[in-house]
């Protein structure tokens, strides 16, 4: 079982996540390795293709045109699905969905299941709800094996396990799977991963997965992996349960074509991912008799209600910018405290919390932009990012509390001062007065109080010019030049 | 800025009232704040031929959010004047390259440089090689490349302070960087990541100064 | 009207939310303009020669560490034979329609049909469970469509190719792709796939694989670790 899941609503402020997390130099290697490997490959295989932009923006655009029919192609999605012989359950929120996966789990008389990597499924925390209702849920992806075995939480996506090294790796099967022996060359660990999982998934009787993507018009189910775990637990099982956000239905099967393009690159930078299995309600002699799919919401109807972040919906969890981003590179995935990190994490985590949590997530960003520029559906983080820092300012500086929140107070005085001219150039007097203890002798400020300490916690920073710009443009215009 | 533009033969003026762009308060989340502060720009700056800025920053917020903003004012003669102003507002390199189409601006300066890409100018404004252009053309000037030159320094704005510690990691990274260049001197199109760089570098005691991109094109050589 | 139970509620509730979301319905009309609208200026037709793609292919299938021999199709038996050996595969399965010209002699061919019930223990002598699968050496078929792009190979459930769990519990496959059926491009292959798009469908491009450890990608882990490709015609 996982140790203590990532919870939005307990997590620290990222602030303090991040140092702690930054203080473990063996996970800042491994992560600052992966995704130098990433990115790299991920460079190479787009360079390869002249259209990339014009898939991205037919990309972003069919995504964007879902959502904007998205009760259409639901509803689409459902009538084909049943037709073929599938069972469509919807579920408002994590705690209706556990209850109705749980139930249809019991239901199919397995007290183990089967599971393929599935975040959603980490979203509402569903192994936790399965042990608790006597269903033990086996891991069947590398990297989740991994976490689980080790008692671990995911930090990525796509590669969840990205933290870990070989030798850490070989410790926990050594450990969990009684191998003493085992080496650490990566090809003995997933050997042994493979005889490990081998026997669970000729044995047992119930699935469980998520959903990369839920064509509407056709009622298939499509997922992308690259083990051949999945296939596994989608066809070996008698009873199939998937568990898929809103958000990942598409309309049409054409649509694929683009999808499948833009997903494998911008993963795992390949041109295609090993498999993708595509599958339409039940079909008896060819994989599970029995096949439910749940909808679920969990306020991503909150989001799509937000028309300048409902972007965020359009993410096909690429991971992308995490490899992207200069501040997950320093800090790993836990420090976001959600199984979403890295950019994708900052706008959405929040926002699955109504606001209500994960405030700090959406200044865990110097809005660098390197997020936005390499995401296959082109949503514009950053944009999404001060939209909710205005939402948090909001939020912070509402009734009667609102009135003492310090920053918001000081944000406010700095504005008054640049509406005036007056008070600017007051400002810089000021700023000199006050800055004129603190400067050593070589005109250089080496600590800074309170807040602003963060500053110089690292860095010293020059004193204010002699001559302000101003100054010196005032005195040549009475100079003549 | 002001020598290179008078040096090509341009007359520059200075509105002596305007402050600020707002970028600070509108990316932290302090958007009514930063109102105000763009009716003001438009104010300051709307008979202007051209505006010249010496910060991609600045001008990514106004080419990025200030349309944006203008409509939630709600007052159409604001949005009329913002959209006639924006396509006049330039940042410095992007003025001399697209606008005025020179590259050697008569410069000298002879040290050993290296250029880092201001997220913005290199992202939103798609400056390109523009400044590199710029750079080479200057006279005795020794440029070197960079390593993860397109990596962010790690100030972004009040993401320094808020989150210091990540910012200060980032900042390692690229200081290091910067270290392993040998170079003199370290240039780019905005001031925010200067005095974040320079602020470590100076800290570390390493004797790299960072020097803002117009200084160097500023450089003239000593008459003999 | 009945009256509204609670999985009928959570679709009512959810709906409701989605339409006050956006602010109406979406009908089929809407739906339809909408999704006609949307720009596709990417590649979408084969801009290389037919002898350029078929190259293609087996560039990238080699890239992906599977063996491929292009031949003519009255050789596809003895290079079957060829390759099954350098293997030292001997018991192979076989779906139902897979063309019996293409079987060399020499090998145990063991024929899978669609038709008899396994689950309820009747074996019908033709069916085969999950346990004998794994039994196998190798598994024999031949393939819907294949992408020179990407690598790729597509099987679905029809004539020769044969439900999933055949091509996915043996450790080797060996796929007989006919030149006719190769495209260039992804959008080709999806074009093609369209008339069939409900049949359960595997795109396979190369053996299994994972990058979970250090990023190094390794081979094999669940699936076939070997594949052998046939490009014939």
């Amino acid at each position: 079982m996982s140790g203590t899941a990532l919870d939005p609503k307990t997590a620290p402020l990222f602030p303090i996540a991040a140092k702690i997390a930054m203080g473990d130099a063996q996970m800042r290697k491994n992560v600052r390795h992966a995704t130098d490997v990433i990115q790299t490959k991920r460079a190479r295989v787009v360079a390869e293709m002249p259209d990339w932009q014009q898939l991205r923006e037919a990309g972003r655009q069919i995504r964007q045109h879902t959502m904007e029919n998205l009760d259409f192609y639901l509803e689409e999605f459902e009538r084909n699905c049943t037709r073929a012989g599938g069972v469509v359950h919807w579920a408002r929120d994590a705690e209706e969905a556990r209850r109705i996966v749980v139930e249809l789990a019991k239901a199919s008389g397995s007290d183990e299941v089967i599971k393929i990597k599935s975040m959603t499924t980490e979203e509402i925390q569903l192994n936790q709800a399965l042990e608790a209702a006597g269903v033990h849920a086996v891991e069947t992806d590398l990297a989740e094996l991994i976490i689980q075995l080790g008692e671990d939480r995911p930090s990525h996506i796509v590669v969840p396990a990205l933290h870990k090294n070989r030798q850490e790796i070989r410790e926990i099967f050594q450990r969990k799977m009684n191998l003493p022996e085992l080496g650490d060359r990566p090809d003995d660990l997933a050997d042994a991963a493979r005889m490990y999982l081998r026997e669970k998934f000729l044995r047992v009787k119930t699935g469980v997965s998520g959903a990369n993507f839920l064509i509407a018009e056709t009622g298939g189910v499509c997922i992308v992996e690259s083990e051949g775990n999945g296939r596994m637990c989608l066809t070996l099982p008698e009873t199939l349960i998937t568990l898929a956000g809103i958000d990942k239905v598409v309309p049409r099967y054409q649509d694929l074509e683009v999808l499948l393009q833009l997903l494998p690159r911008s993963a795992t930078g390949e041109r295609m991912n090993p498999y993708n299995s595509i599958w339409t309600g039940v079909d008896v002699k060819d994989g599970p008799r029995t096949f439910h799919v749940v909808l679920m919401d969990n306020a991503r109807t909150e989001i799509l209600a937000d028309e300048e972040s409902r972007q965020t919906l359009n993410c096909i969890r690429c991971a992308a910018c995490q490899n992207a981003c200069p501040v997950y590179r320093q800090t790993g995935g836990h420090a976001y405290g959600s199984v979403y990190a890295g950019p994708i994490g900052a706008i959405l985590t929040p926002q699955l919390q109504e606001m209500h949590y994960a405030q700090s997530l959406p200044y865990a960003s110097s809005l660098c932009g390197a997020c936005y520029e390499v995401c296959p559906v082109k949503i514009n983080i950053p944009e999404v990012l001060i939209h909710l820092r205005n939402k948090v300012v909001k939020q912070n500086t509402a009734g009667v509390a609102g009135l003492f929140d310090v920053e918001a107070t000081a944000m406010k005085a700095m504005a008054m001062i640049f509406r005036s001219e007056k008070r600017f150039r007051a400002a810089q007097r000021l700023g000199r007065i006050a800055e004129s203890p603190l400067t050593g002798k070589d005109g250089w400020i080496g600590w800074l109080p309170g807040m602003l300490g963060g500053w110089t916690q690292a860095r010293d920073l020059k004193e204010m010019p002699k001559e302000t710009f101003r100054d010196w443009w005032e005195k040549r215009g009475k100079n003549g030049n | 800025m002001v020598r290179v533009l008078e040096r090509l033969g341009h007359t520059v003026e200075f509105p002596p009232g305007q402050t600020c762009c707002g970028q600070m308060h509108y990316n932290t989340g302090y958007q009514a704040e930063a109102m105000p502060l763009l009716e003001r720009f438009v104010a300051q700056f709307k008979d202007a031929e051209a505006v010249v800025v010496p910060s991609s920053s600045c001008v990514a917020m106004m080419r990025d959010h200030y349309p944006k903003m203008a409509r939630e004012i709600g007052d159409s003669k604001l949005n009329e004047a913002v959209d006639a102003l924006l396509p006049k507002v330039f940042e410095f390199s992007e003025f001399l390259t697209k606008r005025l189409g020179v590259e050697d601006v008569g410069a000298s300066y002879p040290h050993r440089v290296t250029y880092h890409a201001s997220c913005h100018g290199l992202r939103n404004l798609g400056l390109g090689d523009g400044p590199v252009r710029l750079l080479r053309a200057v006279k005795g000037i020794d440029l070197v490349e960079l390593p993860s030159v397109e990596v962010c320094c790690g100030f972004g704005g009040t993401f320094a302070v808020k989150n210091a510690d990540v910012s200060s990691a980032m900042l390692a990274d690229k200081t290091a960087a910067i270290l392993s260049t040998g170079a003199e001197a370290c240039t780019a199109c905005d001031n925010s990541c200067l005095m974040h760089i320079e602020g470590a570098l100076h800290r570390q005691k390493t004797g790299v100064k960072t020097v803002h991109l117009a200084e160097i094109l500023a450089g003239e050589e000593v008459a003999r | 009207m009945a009256t509204e139970t609670v999985a009928n509620s959570a679709r009512t509730e959810i709906l409701r939310r989605i339409r006050a979301a956006k602010g109406g319905d979406s009908s089929a009309a809407s739906a339809e303009a909408g999704w006609a609208a949307i720009e596709r200026k990417y590649k979408r037709v084969s801009s290389r020669s037919r002898e350029d793609v078929l190259e293609l292919l087996e560039e990238r299938l080699r890239d992906y560490d599977a063996q491929v021999m292009r031949v003519r199709l009255d050789d596809i038996a003895t290079t079957v034979a060829r390759m099954m050996s350098e293997r030292g595969v001997q018991r192979v399965v076989v779906p139902a329609g897979l063309k019996m010209e293409w079987l060399p002699s020499g090998f145990e061919f063991v024929f899978y049909s669609e038709d008899a019930d396994r689950r309820n223990g009747d074996s019908g002598g033709d069916a085969l469970t999950a346990a004998e699968l794994d039994g196998m050496d190798g598994v024999m078929t031949g393939a819907t469509v294949a992408i020179a792009e990407t690598g790729t190979v597509v099987l679905q459930n029809t004539a020769g190719q044969g439900r999933r769990a055949v091509t996915l519990v043996p450790d080797y496959h060996l796929c007989v792709v006919q030149v006719k059926d190769v495209v260039e491009t992804v959008p080709e292959a999806m074009e093609r796939l369209k008339g069939s798009a409900t049949l359960a469908t595997t795109f396979v491009s190369g053996p299994s694989a994972t990058a979970d450890i250090e990023m190094t990608r390794i081979k094999g882990v669940h699936g076939p670790r070997f594949l052998d490709v046939i490009l014939a015609g």
